[in-house]
Order: C-alpha cells, then sequence, then structure tokens
C-alpha cells in the first residue's frame, strides 16, 4: 500500500497543492529544480532596487526581509516603503528575499532578525530610504524620457505628472528605464517629514488576510515537493541525554515506512511516505536512552538552587543608585517578599517543521524561522556546506514568540535526515507532544524583594536580588561578560535605553545571581521583562499597601522624572476608571489592579477589573491597556497586537507551567499545558498614544503588564498575595 | 480503504483504518487547510464539518466515517469565501498568523449553523478553539457581525 494516492484524485477536488511553486499569494516558492539551477544569488524579478519591483502591469512588488509571524509586520513596513515610493496601495503585495540572496548581496536587506519587536523600529529608515530611493529613480526616468528636469515632475498613486505641462505617466511604464538608472546614494535621499505621512499611521487592512480565510495560505507543515518523504522525530526527552540503542524491527514492517535514522545522539526519526505512517513507527520504536547527567533533575530542586542565589556574595548589578543596604539596615520598617517565575513553552500553534533537500553540491531548506539568516547558517553547519551552497526560503510562520529566532534545532534536524537520503526531499513535522519536551523554554527566575520605610511610611531604599536563569548564557554564552547578562535587567535600567524603571528609588540595588538549570531557555514573547514587571509591580503594591497609600499615587510620587511612563500610566487608570469603584458583575464586586513598564523601546500600562468568587474563581472582565510606541504605523494593528498580547500574557499568568521531574518536562500537549480560550478572554480597551520622537515595539511589552494588574486586582479583592505564577497554583478561596 | 464524502464528492482513500480523518484530508486529499495542531481533541485546528456539526478531525479514525456523511472542510465552506463568517474575518481582519482560522471559522460556521443568533455568552462557551495569537476579540466580533447582532448586549 505505497501508492496512496491517485492524481486523479488530485485534480477531483482541485485544490491540491501540487508543488512548491503553484502556490502564490503575494510570496513566491521557487520550486527546488528551478532554485537550483538558478543558484542562490539570482533575484527572482527585474528590481528598481532591493526593496521595489514595478511590473509592466503596474503591479508593486516590495520585498521584506523581516518574518511576518502574524504581528503585521508585512503589512507595515509595506505601508513604509510605499509611504515614500508613492505608489498605489491596491496594486502591493510582497516577497521575501532569501538570506541566501542577502549573503550574495552584501547583505542589501540588512538584518533578518524578527524578534524583539524589532521588525519596524530597527529598520524604518532604511526601508523607507528604499522606497523614496525607487520613487526618485522612477522620475527620473520620466524625466528623461520627457527632456524636463525631475524637479519639475511629481508622483503620486503610481502616477508621473509634469506639473508644468500636465503630461502623466505611471511607474509601469517608467520601470524598465529606471531600472537602468543609477541609484541615488543614500545621504541624498531625503524622507518625509512624519506630520507629511499618508500612509503610515493609517489603518489599512492588512495584505495576507485573504488567503488566511480559506485554507489557501502555505504554512511549512503544508508543503509538498516532488517525491518528497516525511519524517517524525523523537529526541532524548531529558536534555543532554543521547539514544544508547534502538530496535526498529516492528517499525521498519510497518507500511509506508522508508527508513529509521539517527538524528545526532540524541534523537531518531522515522521516515515515511505520509507523516501519519512516520509517526505511528515512530511511536513503534524501541528507543534505549542514555539520560546522562541530569536524569533525576527537578523543578522542585532547581527552587533550592534559586533560594540559595538570594543571599549568594557574588551577583551582577543591573541598576544601582545610593546604598540600598544601608537604607535597609537603617530602616524603620522593612517590607519582604519573594517571587517566583516559572518555564513556560512558546507553544506556538504550528509544531516546529522545516523541509529540506540535500546533495553532495546543495542544500536547500523551506521552513517557518523568525530570523533566516540565522536559519541559512544553522543550514549550512548542518549540511557541511559553504553557505553560498545552502539557501532558505522561508514560508508564513503559524506563530513564532521567540521560538523560531535564535535556536534552529529543528533545521539542523531535517538537513541531518536529508543527508542521510542524498537528493530526497525531506519534511520533518514536530509532535505536539515533541514541541512540548523539546521547547526552548522561558527562563525560570525568583526574586528576593526588600523595601526600607522610614517612620513616616517614605520609601528609602529597594533592594531587588534576582536569582535563576539567563537566556543570554543559554543562547549566546560569548555575549556574558564577567557573569553579567545585560538582558537579565529588561525593565529594570537606569533612563536612557529601551527598557529603563519607571520609578525614581532614593536608593536602589537590582543584581542577579545567575542560575542556570539544565533546561534549555529560549526568548519567549516579552523576554524578562515579564518576570521583572510581575516582581516590581507587585512588589510596588505591596508598598504602597504597607505604607497605607493608594497605588496609583503611591507610584506617581516616584514617577516625576519618567514622564513618558507616568503618562501611560495615567491614561490607563483615567479611562478605566481609577479611584471610582467599578460596577459589579453578576452581583461580584469587581475590583482594579494597575502595572506600568518599558521595554522593546515601547511604554505601556494596564488598568485591569477583576471579580473572585468566594470559591475562588478568578474572573477578568476588562484591561485597559495605554501604550506609547513613540510612533504608530498602523493603528489597528497595534490594537490586535495589543489584544494578542494580553492572551498571551494571561495564558502565562493564569496557566503557563512547564515543571521538571526526572530531568524531563511533565507537560506533553494542551491538555496538561492549558492556555486561555475565549472563555477566558476580557474585553480589552487600547489606547494608543504616540509621543513622536523614537520608535518602540508593539508586539511583546503588553504581555508584560497583564499578570503584575491581575495580580494586583486579585489583592484588591481578596487580600492575597500571589507571588508564584501560574495563578491556577493559588488558593483564592474565602475562608 | 475508505469512501470519503468530502466537499460534495465522494472520493476512495486506500489507508489504513485508524488513520485520523485530519492526516487523510491532508496527505490523501491535500485539503491542507485543515491544520494539525494537538492531535488529541483539545485546540480545533483540525475542525471541519462532519454534516454541518463542528467535528475535530485528528481523533476521528477515518474508519468512522462513511459517504453518506458530508465532510466539508475550509476549502469547501464557500467556493469564493463568501460565507458570512469570512466576509466578517475580512471586514475586521480577524487572523493574525492565522493558523487557527481555518479551525476557528470552521467551528464558527457551524455554531451559526445551527444557532443563527448566538449571545455572546453562547459565541464564549461554544467556540473552544486554541489562538495562541489572541484573535479571541475579533472572533467574537466576527461571529457577532455575521450573526446580526453585533453591538447587542450578550
Ligand atoms: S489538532 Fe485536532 S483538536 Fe487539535
Ligand atoms: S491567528 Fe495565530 S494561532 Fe490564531
Amino acid at each position: 500500500m505505497n501508492a496512496i494516492t491517485k492524481p486523479s484524485r488530485r485534480r477531483l477536488l482541485g485544490t491540491a497543492v501540487a508543488a512548491a511553486g503553484a502556490f502564490t499569494f503575494g510570496f513566491r516558492f521557487p520550486a527546488p529544480s528551478k532554485a537550483l539551477a538558478q543558484g542562490a544569488a539570482a533575484p527572482a524579478t527585474p528590481e528598481i532596487n532591493a526593496w521595489v519591483v514595478v511590473q509592466p502591469d503596474e503591479t508593486i512588488i516590495i520585498r521584506i526581509a523581516r518574518s511576518e509571524m502574524g504581528q503585521g509586520t508585512l503589512t507595515g513596513l509595506a505601508q513604509m516603503v510605499a509611504e515614500e515610493l508613492e505608489c498605489d496601495w491596491s496594486k502591493v503585495t510582497t516577497e521575501y528575499p532569501t538570506p541566501g540572496q542577502n549573503l550574495a548581496r552584501g547583505r542589501i536587506w540588512g538584518n533578518m532578525s524578527t524578534g524583539g519587536s524589532r521588525g519596524i523600529r530597527d529598520s524604518h529608515e532604511y526601508v523607507r530610504k528604499g522606497g523614496a530611493a525607487a520613487r526618485m529613480m522612477l522620475i527620473q526616468a520620466a524625466a528623461n524620457a520627457w527632456g524636463v528636469p525631475p524637479a519639475e515632475c511629481r508622483a503620486a498613486n503610481s502616477i508621473i505628472t509634469h506639473t508644468p505641462s500636465g503630461r502623466t505617466t505611471t511607474y509601469g511604464a517608467q520601470a524598465a528605464a529606471a531600472m537602468r538608472l543609477t541609484a541615488p546614494a543614500a545621504a541624498d535621499v531625503p524622507l518625509k517629514d512624519p506630520k507629511d505621512w499618508k500612509l503610515i499611521g493609517q489603518p489599512v487592512a492588512r495584505l495576507d488576510t485573504r488567503a488566511k480565510l480559506n485554507g489557501s495560505q502555505v504554512y511549512g507543515m503544508d508543503l509538498k515537493l516532488p517525491g518528497m518523504l516525511n519524517a517524525a522525530i523523537h529526541a532524548c526527552p531529558v536534555f543532554g541525554g543521547t539514544v544508547a540503542a534502538v530496535d526498529s524491527a516492528e517499525t521498519e514492517r510497518m507500511p509506508g515506512v522508508k527508513r529509521v535514522v539517527r538524528v545526532g545522539d540524541y534523537a531518531v526519526a522515522v521516515v515515511a511516505d505520509t507523516w501519519w505512517r512516520a509517526k505511528k513507527g515512530l511511536d513503534a520504536l524501541k528507543i534505549t536512552w542514555n539520560y546522562g547527567q541530569h536524569a533525576n533533575a527537578s523543578s522542585a530542586a532547581f527552587r533550592e538552587v534559586m533560594v540559595q542565589g538570594f543571599d549568594a556574595p557574588q551577583a551582577a548589578v543591573g541598576n544601582r543608585n545610593g546604598d540600598a543596604p544601608a537604607a535597609i539596615a537603617g530602616a524603620a520598617r522593612k517590607v519582604e517578599a519573594v517571587y517566583g517565575y516559572p518555564h513556560q513553552n512558546h507553544a506556538c500553534m504550528e509544531v516546529m517543521n522545516a523541509t529540506a533537500i540535500w546533495t553532495p553540491e546543495r542544500c536547500e531548506v523551506w521552513t517557518p524561522t523568525q530570523n533566516g539568516e540565522a536559519a541559512h547558517a544553522a543550514t549550512a553547519e548542518a549540511a557541511g556546506l559553504p553557505p553560498a551552497r545552502c539557501e532558505v526560503h522561508k514560508i508564513h510562520l503559524g506563530g513564532g514568540f521567540g521560538r523560531r529566532g535564535a535556536v534552529h534545532d529543528w533545521v539542523r534536524q531535517v538537513v541531518d535526515i536529508a543527508k542521510q537520503m542524498p537528493g530526497t526531499p525531506i519534511k520533518l513535522v514536530w509532535t505536539r507532544e515533541e514541541d512540548m519536551l523539546q521547547g526552548r523554554f522561558h527562563p525560570v527566575t525568583m526574586a528576593k524583594m526588600t523595601a526600607a520605610l522610614d517612620a513616616q511610611g517614605n520609601l528609602t531604599g529597594l533592594h531587588m536580588r534576582i536569582s535563576g536563569q539567563s537566556i543570554v548564557a543559554g543562547i549566546f554564552p560569548q555575549n556574558i561578560r564577567d557573569g553579567r547578562d545585560p538582558v537579565v535587567f529588561q525593565g529594570l535600567n537606569a533612563s536612557g535605553g529601551e527598557a529603563d524603571i519607571g520609578y525614581t528609588f532614593p536608593n536602589l540595588l537590582i543584581d542577579h545571581a545567575m542560575r542556570n538549570p539544565h533546561v534549555p531557555p529560549g526568548f519567549w514573547r516579552g523576554v524578562n521583562l515579564n518576570q521583572n514587571a510581575v516582581y516590581l509591580e507587585c512588589f510596588i503594591d505591596e508598598i504602597a499597601h504597607t505604607a497605607g497609600k493608594d497605588p496609583l499615587e503611591f507610584r506617581r510620587s516616584l514617577m516625576a522624572n519618567h514622564p513618558k511612563h507616568l503618562a501611560v500610566l495615567n491614561a490607563a487608570a483615567a479611562r478605566a476608571g481609577w479611584g471610582t469603584p467599578a460596577a459589579a458583575v453578576n452581583g461580584l464586586a469587581v475590583h482594579r489592579g494597575l502595572c506600568v513598564t518599558h521595554g522593546f523601546g515601547a511604554y505601556v500600562a494596564a488598568c485591569a477589573e477583576v471579580s473572585v468568587t468566594d470559591a475562588g474563581e478568578v474572573k477578568v472582565h476588562r484591561i485597559v491597556a495605554a501604550t506609547d510606541p513613540g510612533y504608530a504605523v498602523n493603528p489597528q494593528q497595534i490594537a490586535a497586537q495589543v489584544e494578542g498580547s494580553f492572551v498571551y500574557g494571561l495564558s502565562a499568568a493564569l496557566y503557563g507551567e512547564c515543571t521538571v521531574k526526572d530531568g524531563r518536562i511533565e507537560q506533553t500537549n494542551f491538555d496538561t499545558y492549558p492556555v486561555m480560550r475565549m472563555v477566558d478572554m476580557p474585553k480589552v480597551e487600547t489606547i494608543v498614544a504616540p509621543t513622536g520622537g523614537f520608535w518602540g515595539g508593539v508586539g511583546e511589552p503588553t504581555i508584560a503588564v497583564a499578570a503584575p494588574a491581575v495580580l494586583n486586582a486579585i489583592f484588591a479583592a481578596t487580600g492575597k498575595r500571589i507571588r508564584q505564577l501560574p495563578l491556577q497554583q493559588a488558593d483564592l478561596r474565602r475562608t | 480503504m475508505a469512501k470519503l464524502n468530502v466537499n460534495g464528492r465522494v472520493i476512495d482513500v486506500q489507508v489504513e483504518d485508524d488513520t485520523p480523518l485530519l492526516w487523510v484530508l491532508r496527505e490523501q486529499l491535500e485539503l491542507t487547510g485543515t491544520k494539525y495542531g494537538c492531535g488529541i481533541a483539545q485546540c480545533g485546528a483540525c475542525t471541519v464539518h462532519v454534516d454541518g456539526v463542528a467535528t475535530r478531525s485528528c481523533a476521528m479514525p477515518v474508519s468512522a466515517f462513511d459517504e453518506n456523511q458530508k465532510i466539508v472542510t475550509i476549502e469547501g465552506l464557500s467556493p469564493d469565501s463568501s460565507h458570512p463568517i469570512q466576509q466578517a474575518w475580512l471586514a475586521l481582519d480577524v487572523p493574525q498568523c492565522g493558523f487557527c482560522q481555518s479551525g476557528m471559522i470552521m467551528a464558527a460556521a457551524a455554531l451559526l449553523a445551527a444557532t443563527p443568533r448566538p449571545t455572546e455568552q453562547q459565541i464564549r462557551d461554544e467556540v473552544t478553539n486554541i489562538c495562541r495569537c489572541g484573535t479571541y476579540n475579533r472572533v467574537l466580533a466576527g461571529i457577532q457581525r455575521a450573526a446580526g447582532t453585533a453591538g447587542a448586549a450578550g
């Protein structure tokens, strides 16, 4: 039963995704044979410059170097190019240049990494210049044809007009001539004043919605190449363990199974004609593992290690002014609390997957990735080929959240498998269970918070000792200097950066005792801002309560030097109605909690409204969020990102926890790793208040304010402080 | 070997009896709009209609079906994306990454077929699909728009 699909059936259904080259919705996927023949450096289409292709039929193709994973970057970046290009927006489509082309052309598209909410804020200038330069070249081409000075011509909506004579021509008509002109130097390409923007700042519809409504959007998992086989994989569930022995006799007799292969020393894959048969074959394997030195590791044991870090003399300083230990030693009153934040899995809706074809000459990979260049480097390394002989084709992501950015473990795996079957395209798709067990997890940390109050209840000092895991130490250990991971202090830094603390304390010490478990960490949407906002913003609430002050007034008294933090906090509090009682819902009193932070360059605040039943059930009714990202490229996408951020942040706050027992993660699927569903979803009101002059990200910072705002509201409702996430572990029953 | 009625056509498929409908749709019939998210009927990414009822196809073996049951996938919901749910989704730009959206749309369409004017609470209780990007509020608004209850009290 090998030939299970007759071609006639595909035609019958008429919706087959027959070959990689066949699906186009804005994006082109070169068929492998064509791509192999072309070589990586050949541009897909004639271009005005690297960013803009104009076709004779007036279609405008804007090249997007960053990755679309749902956050709307594709549309936002296209808006920025189109703003300066002055093209007809209704004719705009997009394509991804490949990392191989980027390498061959001296990184003409710059950084392809899509993480840290940087898609727009890091590239706004050069993509706008790309659009402006293309416009200048198109105008120059028209001016040459007419024999007039370009200064007498202007462009709008893809039409070039010679103002004195009223003559017009189109971008499509001038494209061929414009392509042959020398590009202006970047310094000679002026950009519009933001006040003249027509498209940036508009809530234009996303460019990628239609294909997501009828099943035609192709994700990595949907890819099909001619002659392709499918693979399922199982890596040692204990991180650092290896394969000792594999009994594959039963698997090899199963229908459709082609090969059982080792992947590195730590994983086994089954290759079959269909993925389901590969997965069945995988289930039938008898694998003996060497669990290695972490076979007995547990979350409980690691917690002890972190607690020991609270008093460790060695700690890296993140932010310091005055002498906090002295202030605490001399305090009339001390406030102390210990907080903790667990490991969490990204749980992207689409599990990790990639397709690869390897020959001794060349290797190509198709994969959803947040960083095409990193995927390309991983491909070359795993393929044992020079980068120039490798190519990566990026595919729309079914969620990224940081999992698909820094580490391309699944890409290395698929190349390893494909290398063992030269010339055969292999699609590797993880099971959800594999995805849960082999994550790159939100770092686990704890914090010991100590505040000093004088006899009048004034705050005189704060010490925040973070103890626990460093993402940078796990992923980029070369960036650790003197035991210090600067990213650990996100949202806690002194002023002047992109993640600064919003308060001025008379004496302050924030330090970190690095303690790394064997669980591999990852950049998880919101990154270290998530736990830092919980620790600081809940503890600020605790201090206010101890000092007998209103949480908003108390915060304001520390925020005089932080006007942008203060502005978003005030905006959220005012809209929510802070200071007036919230209306009861279904007879239950509703209470409010606040949070403010700064991360990824944007200022964000939230006010959550929560009720808690006598039985301890928490309901989040409404969240008002205020964000100041400097410039708002697409307010409707920002609102969508803020709403989505609350789902991600509240999922984490309410349910998100991966625990370790016997060296492995215990949660294996959505039944043991619950996430938020619509029934839990509060109303979200988003205030977008861009103040201009800086570029902040919008995909992540709001996540961090979800949990603290809710936790502070729960305290207001119950008098109970929850200091360890997730909430589902807490007992909030009224006693 | 099974006979299936998918999107109005009767098709023979030759697979092991325990193959989930999801994988028959995706691999034998190449209808990849229906997604794999969990494989254990938790997330709803694999939702299709079976005789009009929203069904999680990952947990149903193909042997449970015959040609008398009408299976409709996202590709067969409407010939031109004109179903009121698809139209509402377009108007509100509901999808983010979009990976869950085939299942969301199928769940929403089945809800409206059974309950043309659902209350807000009915929508929240019955559309239990997971969306990790967090489109729930727009999904809710989209269903209300398609049902003509937008703005009405739930
Ligand atoms: S894949 Fe079927 S419910 Fe998740
Ligand atoms: S839109 Fe991405 S999972 Fe729902």
